[in-house]
């Protein structure tokens, strides 16, 4: 099981990776107020999910891990110059970025 | 050793910049600890063998996406002060969250165990003596082909949809009106003068623009101007301006 991660195993890896969601997770709750840290703690979640497919590519043997991250990345990319757009117009409009009255939106 | 030395130092960075992404007071620091992480994160893979995704973390989101994050957080002028206020009211709730997540993490992984016939599962494996990047393009451009292309369309439409989003209607914008601008006739913009021997243009008004062609050939509006120009043409000793320099409208609709 710890094909090509040599001494660390895969246990560690699953460890980090578990860590830096639930500090995305907890990042989405504690800045309600500001939209682009919210992002940026998708970002770290989506990083996460990253980790964890390295770390199963590298210990299977198998590639199609490395692939898949490669398709997360970009998703991931276009998700966040959709998401920091979206911002940027709603702060154009509203003159502030909070999410609180983002309810506006709606039709 | 040495390898696990360097896993946990990256670990150990990836971590407590993660936390400092999510608690930091300025989000420009938000930003830069994001960019720490990524560079970490990138270390990770690189322990674990993937060097052709650790080189693309740092390019595309370090490069990019990162860079992107700073330029809009330093872009929008927002008031990050009292963008701090909800953090005690939402903090329990959070920490309640993300220890739940926690805690179901841990009892998942506590009870997961590998499949003895993992080995027998068909696995997309490196050609021997191929590098990782190599290895990687072997595979993304045969098996995922589909895949990859489907990624360079929802790129695309990223990209269409951002333009979109952010284009603005400027009516100061100064646009061509192309059917105006075949529809002009040379008697609309060129007035034909006589003019006296050893005197020269410059003694009778010097070059002229007849100020109507520009607003005829242009988008109304797209100057600045509201009003709509004089319909018929000035007399000539009106549209006396002195020449180039006091016309400000520049040769751009021509």
């Amino acid at each position: 099981m710890t094909g090509g991660l040599g001494s660390i195993g895969i246990g560690p890896y699953l460890t980090v990776s578990a860590i830096l969601l639930v500090l995305g997770v907890f990042g989405i709750f504690l800045n309600r107020k500001n939209v682009i840290i919210i992002l940026m703690s998708i970002e770290l979640i989506l990083l996460s999910a990253n980790l964890n497919f390295v770390a199963f590519s590298s210990a299977l043997g198998d590639l199609s891990g490395q692939v898949f991250t490669l398709f997360v990345l970009t998703i991931a990319a276009a998700e966040s110059a959709i998401g920091l757009a979206i911002v940027t117009v709603y702060f154009r409009n509203r003159g502030s970025i909070e999410v609180d009255d983002v309810t506006m939106m709606k039709g | 050793m040495m390898t696990q030395i360097v896993f946990y130092v990256f670990a150990t960075v990836l971590i407590l910049s993660a936390g400092m992404v999510v608690s930091a007071r300025n989000p420009v620091h938000s930003v830069l600890f994001l960019i720490l992480a990524f560079f970490n994160a990138a270390g990770l893979f690189l322990v674990a063998g993937a060097e052709f995704l650790a080189m693309i973390l740092v390019i595309v989101y370090v490069g990019a996406v990162a860079v992107l994050f700073l330029f809009v957080v330093m872009m929008l002028d927002v008031r990050f002060a009292q963008m701090r206020e909800g953090l005690q009211r939402y903090a329990p709730f959070g920490a309640a969250v993300g220890l739940v997540l926690l805690a179901e993490l841990a009892l998942a992984f506590s009870h997961w165990r590998v499949a003895q016939d993992i080995a027998s599962v068909p696995h997309v494996v490196a050609a021997p003596g191929r590098t990782n990047t190599a290895a990687l393009g072997d595979v993304l451009y045969t098996h995922y082909v589909f895949l990859f292309e489907s990624c360079g369309l929802v790129l695309l439409v990223a990209m269409i949809g951002a333009i979109v989003l952010t284009l603005r209607e400027r009516p100061m914008g100064r646009r061509q009106n192309i059917e105006r601008q075949h529809e002009r006739t040379a008697a609309d913009t060129l007035a034909m003068m006589t003019v006296p021997l050893g005197q020269g243009v410059t003694a009778n008004g010097g070059f002229r623009r007849p100020e109507r062609s520009y607003y005829i050939a242009s988008v109304p509006g797209s100057y600045g101007v509201t009003a709509e120009p004089v319909p018929q043409a000035t007399p000539a000793h009106e549209t006396q301006r002195g020449g180039h320099g006091a016309d400000n409208h520049g040769g751009l609709a021509q």
